[in-house]
């Protein structure tokens, strides 16, 4: 398919002696938000983090809007316009949310309208600009996280279980802030757990169990089955 | 102005303030204040060490890096300004050759150091650093034909940095404020200004937007890589900066001696000492090193003097004094570092920051 913005073939991706990824193959579609579901511990993580370039494929190829990035150093996968927000958000402590966010924009200085936008998104980064990122809440440091991705516009958002961890009002402001990205026509690769916020959000849907994929499809149709929820999964996901 | 002079990176706390500003004008009026060859010298030394601690926490504080051979690049930029004045002749431009050929030879040797273990580990690195280090080391001892060994080299510095040169004799009468205007004099703003001018530009780095990389990538290597900054090339430029300023210190310190030896320049004990001035000011501040730096100079030079007189005004009670003799000031200093790190564990600069 010409419009996958990221197509995994076959990767596989070992961390130390575990062989996490046994062969993961994956399309994401330009202008849509993708899921990335599946119980813990499937290799979700370590898809996203295969395709930045963390962790190395051993076998396979990755093509990021029509180029081989697989044996690509992380530092030039990003400047090729991927944003990603990590599962431990690794904000900058030390560093106030605006010097998080001047980083973030790698390309030059912020632009200041897509800045109203993510203040408009995320109040609290208004509020505490000036002050250390490591004094922000557990909420309030997902924001930056997710904003520091969304201060420039990229080509393709990976963003790893934006929700896990937070208060309810913390996650509809998420979802919300997700939805925006969303409507703005952005592609985003998704790993969610909270499957409210993923059906909410999701165009498309791709399952994973034991390091590969095993289902792939419309959220709409995962959402609605409840049988192939218990058989993909292994539990209902309604009843989170 | 002041703002603009600081970069931005104001003390932010009233007592660090003042107690900054007490520092900088004891050192700026030194000569005056305190006149006398020891004083002035401790002045001096403060000035130097300085630059010295400030660029070694670019390293350690900004960019977490542990590096060992931070004397040597000292001893570079002294050996530098010691060869070429004893090779050129006396002269400012044998001084100014010196001083940039040993920041160019101390940033390339950092480079290469930086390329070939920077890439793994930090704590490789660390180990290179300390081999490196100790090989210079021994190698200037043994070459002793063109480094003096374990003696050292004295050499001249120009005319107008040398006691024997006197001036203002019409205007002044030769003194001011009682103290005699000389070359000596002289020689201390050169070395005060040099370090003031470093120091403000070790500032201005560590708040540019290559100093936020630097913290960022201490912080979490893998996020800045992801963000799309190339972690090799920032941790390596810090290194070669750091290692040129470092000589660059070292030079003033040499112009300041008119002698270089391994003892005050290459030793690993100046190495350790920089680590606990660093530690003892607080990490990731470049007031830190002003802190640290006086505070630790002071103690070395005066703390045998001071437990001396107390030890005379104690001599009437019964072990007291023994404990306070002159000569178990090494004891004290060691006291004294290990009540600062256990009270102040982010330095004094980091208490003081948090209590205002």
């Amino acid at each position: 398919m010409s419009d996958a913005i990221l197509k995994l073939e076959g990767v596989y991706t070992n961390i130390a002696q575990y062989h996490i990824l046994q062969g993961v193959d994956l399309e994401v579609p330009r202008g849509a938000v993708t899921m990335l579901l599946g119980r813990n511990g499937v290799g979700k993580t370590t898809t996203l983090r295969t395709v930045i370039g963390h962790w190395r494929a051993h076998q396979g190829k990755i093509l990021f809007d029509g180029e081989d990035i697989t044996k690509m150093p992380t530092p030039a996968i990003a400047r090729m316009g991927l944003g990603f927000v990590p599962e431990d958000m690794g904000i900058f402590a030390d560093l106030t949310v605006e010097e998080n966010m001047v980083l973030a924009a790698a390309s030059g200085p912020i632009n200041s309208a897509r800045l109203d936008w993510i203040f408009a998104a995320f109040p609290p980064l208004k509020t505490f600009w000036k002050s250390d990122a490591g004094t922000l809440s557990g909420g309030q440091k997902q924001m930056l996280s997710i904003a520091r991705a969304m201060v420039e516009e990229r080509k393709l958002y990976l963003i790893d279980e934006p929700t896990k961890g937070l208060a309810p009002a913390i996650i509809s402001t998420m979802a919300r802030a997700l939805k925006d990205l969303k409507d703005q026509g952005a592609s985003v690769l998704l790993v969610e757990q909270n499957f409210a916020v993923a059906k909410a959000l999701g165009d498309s849907a791709n399952v994973m169990d034991d390091g590969r994929m095993i289902w792939s499809g419309q959220m709409q149709e995962l959402a609605t089955d409840a049988a192939l929820q218990e058989r993909l999964m292994g539990l209902s996901l309604e009843a989170h | 102005m002041i703002r603009s002079l600081l970069s931005g990176d104001t003390p932010r706390s009233l007592p660090l303030a003042l107690l900054l500003g007490g520092i900088l004008i004891c050192l700026a009026l030194a000569p005056f204040l305190f006149p006398g060859v020891r004083t002035v010298d401790t002045a001096a030394r403060i000035c130097v060490f300085i630059v010295l601690v400030a660029s070694y926490d670019l390293l350690l504080g900004y960019g977490g890096i542990v590096s060992f051979a931070h004397t040597m690049f000292f001893g570079i930029g002294a050996y530098g300004v010691a060869l070429a004045s004893t090779h050129m002749g006396r002269g400012f431009d044998a001084i100014a050759f010196g001083a940039v050929a040993g920041a160019l030879l101390a940033a390339a040797l950092a480079l290469v150091i930086g390329l070939f273990s920077l890439r793994v580990r930090a704590i490789f690195f660390a180990m290179i650093t300390l081999a490196v280090a100790s090989a210079v080391a021994v190698l200037v001892s043994q070459l002793s034909g063109l480094t003096g060994g374990e003696d050292g080299l004295t050499f001249k510095t120009p005319r107008e940095l040398g006691p024997a040169f006197k001036f203002g004799k019409e205007a002044f009468d030769g003194t001011l404020f009682g103290v005699k205007l000389n070359g000596k004099l002289l020689a201390y703003y050169f070395v005060f200004l040099g370090a003031l001018v470093l120091f403000l530009g070790l500032l201005r780095v560590v708040n540019s937007p290559f100093g936020r990389v630097l913290q960022a990538i201490r912080e979490n290597d893998f996020r800045a890589e992801a963000i799309g900054y190339r972690v090799v090339y920032y941790r390596v430029a810090a290194t070669c900066l750091s290692a040129a300023i470092a000589a660059l210190a070292g030079s003033l310190y040499a112009v300041w001696l008119r002698y270089v030896g391994p003892d005050t320049s290459l030793s690993m004990e100046i190495m350790i000492d920089i680590l606990l001035m660093v530690v003892i000011g607080g990490m990731g501040t470049m007031y830190g090193a002003v802190i640290g730096a006086t505070l630790f100079v002071l103690a070395q030079n005066y703390l045998q003097n001071l437990m001396g007189a107390a030890a005379e005004l104690t001599s009437a009670l019964p072990l007291l004094p023994e404990l306070l003799n002159a000569d178990r000031w090494l004891l004290w200093l060691g006291v004294l570092f290990i009540l600062s790190v256990y009270f102040f564990p982010t330095g004094i600069v980091g208490r003081l920051r948090n209590s205002g």
